[in-house]
């Protein structure tokens, strides 16, 4: 059997790997960061989380080698169209995932603001528990509760950092579909360029993140700790900065790969699975702007 | 190109990896993960066996005998998140790997290498969550639901629980998108939607439900981390929070969570019953319907688990309608069992007695069900042994009588070998006989207002608790029966030789491959004769 011959068979037929060595190297990895983590969380000495460092370090190492070893088979042609769907669906099903996830923190935001604030405050049936416990309590948002945990505390305006990220987030969505459509038409080194300025949008986004989150910390007494506000607001932007970071990652590879060669404008769902992850952090955020920064 | 990838394919059918560790560790076979799950959950069902056989040894009389009130606790709550998240689950996720790719003709699961890691995270997970039994703070004890305040009061163990349940949800996830991935992307070319046995439509319905509610329950269980440690006021009261918001989170997951527990037992049971009565199903389409409504309705009945909590009376009411609903696609799947044995050539070996067992006590967890749904009168039952009986009828005598069904359903094609139709019987009249003594009396005990989740209790109660525990001593000692029975089987001591077909009345692509099914079963594209299949509408 000559080997074109080979190939075209093994194209045919739904690539069904043997002896995957990774997940079990994921799985020892997850578990010295999980444990590292708690054991961290539970000290009241150590300093540095070292054992929760090497996990991720194990981790890092394994989706290198996981990802490294697909892509050389995505690149010797080994998937047909049928295992891309394959990858397709396990990509969308994901980012739903990940939506419901964030659901949660943008459901429990919705609770406290409409529901629970105010029946501390005494609306509804909480009129006792508002004068047996909490006299005087209004149950205004943004509240920080009837305890005032974490002291008094300011907003952020939305207009200044977190409308620059917006449009920031925003345009980047654009600079990614300029660059999808330059790898369409087989147009290389503008997807790159394209590609590069969606990473650079990114990471001034994380920067001014940052820059917002010192602020927050070191002038308006807004901190994790400041009660339900402080955090719901640091709990949804902090997951959606994490995953902003992982996202301009995950584009920072996908450019290094279009440089390598990575890609045909027929096949690329590396790059795909990436844009869509961008977009749904950027929907992510813009829900943020308007339910967290502005009203 | 490189000869690697032909390797995989080309002398393929029963080319098993030599050694423990590329065999096991290593292995992206379905079939094998399929046993890595099965054998996995079968350990996890005898430790939180273990672990209620103490409780109910506590509860023989009333006083303090055995153990502390706190240790109690620790072992209702790591007894229920053993038996959900270690046994049920995994054992739902090993029929799947085995059974859904050879049901639909497809050559593997859509992501092999995965499937491998959302199986080798359990053990991990688990470890990690039992050794909290050997630290100074002890287990988790608020109960499975960890509810707060109560859990955060659990010390060094909330970390540790919290990031097990994490990488119990990752596992679960990824579990979940390579069943949709699979039963969307791989069936064979002829294999169309209403041809697909029962099982896989419940198993295809419950992964969107898993990928949907898996996340919610990571988000709450993180609130609590960050509550715990990191200074955040979710559930407090005096930083504008609310503990009843995690109850409300906990149920948005927690309900969908126990049909995850039972649509696949309502798909084993849609394939054994056909097959023992000799008929095809009565109503397959609406059997998919009813699936899937049943789905749909967990999303919107969360609160019927809070009645007594304090919601707006609006609340009460809506929790209350919407939850009666779902007793409608419920009662489809019952009369449509029922409607499949009429008339049917029927005989009794031991899947279908397990089956049927499953139809009548089953139905019966649904009754108690539907009265705890009124709510008025689940103020009398909150919080007691009723409501305890109630989830174990649908949770014991369904979901894991669905298990142990589907294990003699489909042991013999697993390993090539008849299971004794003799002990099979005897372990099943033992168990039915045993599980309805366990758990009938609590009902009881729950109308007469025994509190759950306590070590110590009123005399009155004290014949009712002395009968359940002795039913309980003896449905324990009737799993370890059960699990001579399976080792038998594979070893293939006393036995016979299993047939292709194995049951006369079976359909269904499983029973026209070998026995033992081959470690590559399907090629790919290997169209599937109607004639095969149990299920062939005309859509």
């Amino acid at each position: 059997m000559s080997s074109s011959e080979i190939s075209n068979k093994s194209q045919d037929q739904y690539y069904v790997p043997h002896l995957a060595k990774w997940p079990i190297v994921g799985s020892i990895g997850m578990t010295i960061a999980a444990v590292g983590a708690a054991t961290f969380m539970n000290s009241e000495t150590a300093k540095v989380p070292v054992m929760m460092y090497l996990g991720f370090a194990v981790i890092i190492f394994m989706v290198f080698g996981w990802f490294a070893e697909v892509i050389k088979e995505s690149e010797r042609k080994m998937y047909n169209t049928q295992v891309d769907a394959s990858f397709r669906m396990g990509m969308v099903w994901f980012i739903f995932s990940e939506v419901m996830f964030f659901a949660t923190f943008f459901g429990a935001l919705f609770y406290y603001r409409n529901l629970s604030v105010p029946w501390l405050g005494g609306e509804g049936t909480g009129l006792s528990t508002n004068t047996e416990l909490w006299a005087g309590y209004e149950g205004v948002w943004p509240t920080n509760g009837p305890g005032n945990v974490g002291g008094e505390f300011k907003l952020i305006d939305p207009y200044h950092l977190p409308l620059i990220n917006t449009v920031l987030l925003l345009a980047s969505s654009v600079t990614l579909t300029i660059a999808h459509h330059a790898v369409v038409a087989n147009a290389r080194k503008k997807a790159i360029i394209w590609l590069a300025a969606t990473v650079v949008l990114g990471a001034v986004f994380l920067f001014f993140q940052v820059d917002e989150y010192k602020e927050a910390y070191q002038h308006l007494n807004l901190t994790l700790e400041s009660g339900i506000y402080g955090s719901t607001f640091f709990m949804l932007t902090g997951f959606h900065g994490m995953h902003v970071t992982l996202g301009a990652i995950m584009l920072a590879v996908i450019t290094i790969r279009m440089m390598k060669g990575h890609f045909k404008p027929d096949s690329h769902f590396g790059f795909e699975a990436v844009a869509w992850y961008w977009h749904f952090v950027d929907v992510v955020w813009l829900g943020l702007f308007i339910f967290v920064y502005i009203i | 190109m490189s000869h690697a990838t032909t390797m995989d394919h080309e002398h393929d059918h029963d080319h098993k990896p030599k050694g423990f560790v590329k065999r096991w560790l290593m292995t992206t076979n379905h079939k094998d993960i399929g046993t890595l799950y099965l054998i996995f959950a079968l350990a996890m069902f005898i430790l939180g066996g273990a672990l209620a056989m103490i409780i109910r040894l506590e509860l023989f009389q009333p006083g303090l005998q055995f153990v502390n009130p706190d240790f109690f606790n620790q072992l209702t709550t790591m007894h229920a998140l053993i038996m959900v998240f270690g046994a049920v689950m995994p054992a739902f996720v090993g029929f799947a790997n085995w059974m859904i790719p050879i049901m639909i003709g497809a050559p593997d699961m859509a992501l092999p290498r995965m499937n491998n890691w959302s199986f080798w995270i359990l053990p991990f997970a688990f470890t990690m969550l039992i050794s909290t039994f050997f630290m100074e703070s002890g287990a988790p004890a608020a109960g499975w639901t960890l509810y707060p305040p109560l859990v955060l009061q659990g010390g060094d163990n909330i970390a540790f629980a919290v990031f097990a349940i994490h990488m119990l949800g990752i596992s679960s996830i990824m579990g979940a998108i390579n069943v949709i991935a699979t039963i969307m992307n791989m069936r064979a070319p002829n294999m169309g939607y209403l041809k697909m046995p029962l099982f896989v439509w419940t198993w295809l319905i419950t992964a969107f439900l898993l990928i949907a509610v898996m996340p919610v329950f990571a988000g709450a269980v993180t609130m609590l981390l960050t509550d715990a440690y990191f200074g955040t006021t979710f559930f407090n009261a005096a930083g504008g929070g609310d503990p009843v918001l995690f109850q409300h989170v906990f149920w948005f997951f927690g309900h969908p969570e126990v049909y995850i527990m039972i649509l696949p037992s309502f798909g084993i049971i849609s394939e054994i019953i056909p097959t023992f009565a000799r008929k095809p199903l009565f109503g397959y389409v609406s059997m998919v319907y009813a699936s899937a409504a049943i789905a749909f309705l967990s999303f919107i009945v969360w609160a019927h688990h809070m009645f007594s909590v304090g919601m707006p009376l609006g609340g009460e009411l809506y929790f209350m309608y919407a939850t009666m609903l779902i007793s409608i696609p419920t009662g489809v799947k019952v009369f449509n069992w029922v409607s499949t044995m009429w008339k049917g050539a029927m005989t009794f070996e031991t899947p279908m007695l397990w089956a049927l067992a499953f139809v009548i006590l089953f139905t019966i967890g649904g009754f108690s069900g539907l009265m705890m749904a009124l709510a008025p009168v689940d103020f009398q039952y909150h919080d007691t042994y009723f409501i305890v009986a109630h989830f174990h009828y649908v949770l014991v005598t369904g979901a894991v009588f669905a298990i142990i069904a589907g294990v003699y359903y489909w042991i013999p094609k697993w390993t090539g070998n008849m299971y004794s139709e003799r002990l099979g019987k005897i372990h099943f009249w033992w168990s039915a006989i045993s599980v309805n003594v366990l758990f009938f009396p609590q009902h009881f005990l729950g109308l007469a207002g025994m509190p759950r989740r306590i070590p110590d209790y009123s005399t009155q109660f004290a014949e009712f608790n002395m009968m359940s525990s002795i039913g309980g001593f003896a449905f324990g000692l009737a799993q370890v029966f059960f699990i001579y029975i399976v080792y038998r089987t594979i070893k293939g001591k006393g036995t016979t030789k299993a047939t292709d077909r194995v049951w006369e009345g079976a359909k269904g692509l499983e029973w026209f491959i070998p026995s033992p099914a081959p470690h590559h079963t399907f090629q790919d594209g290997e169209p599937v004769k109607d004639e095969h299949l149990a299920h062939v509408s005309n859509h």
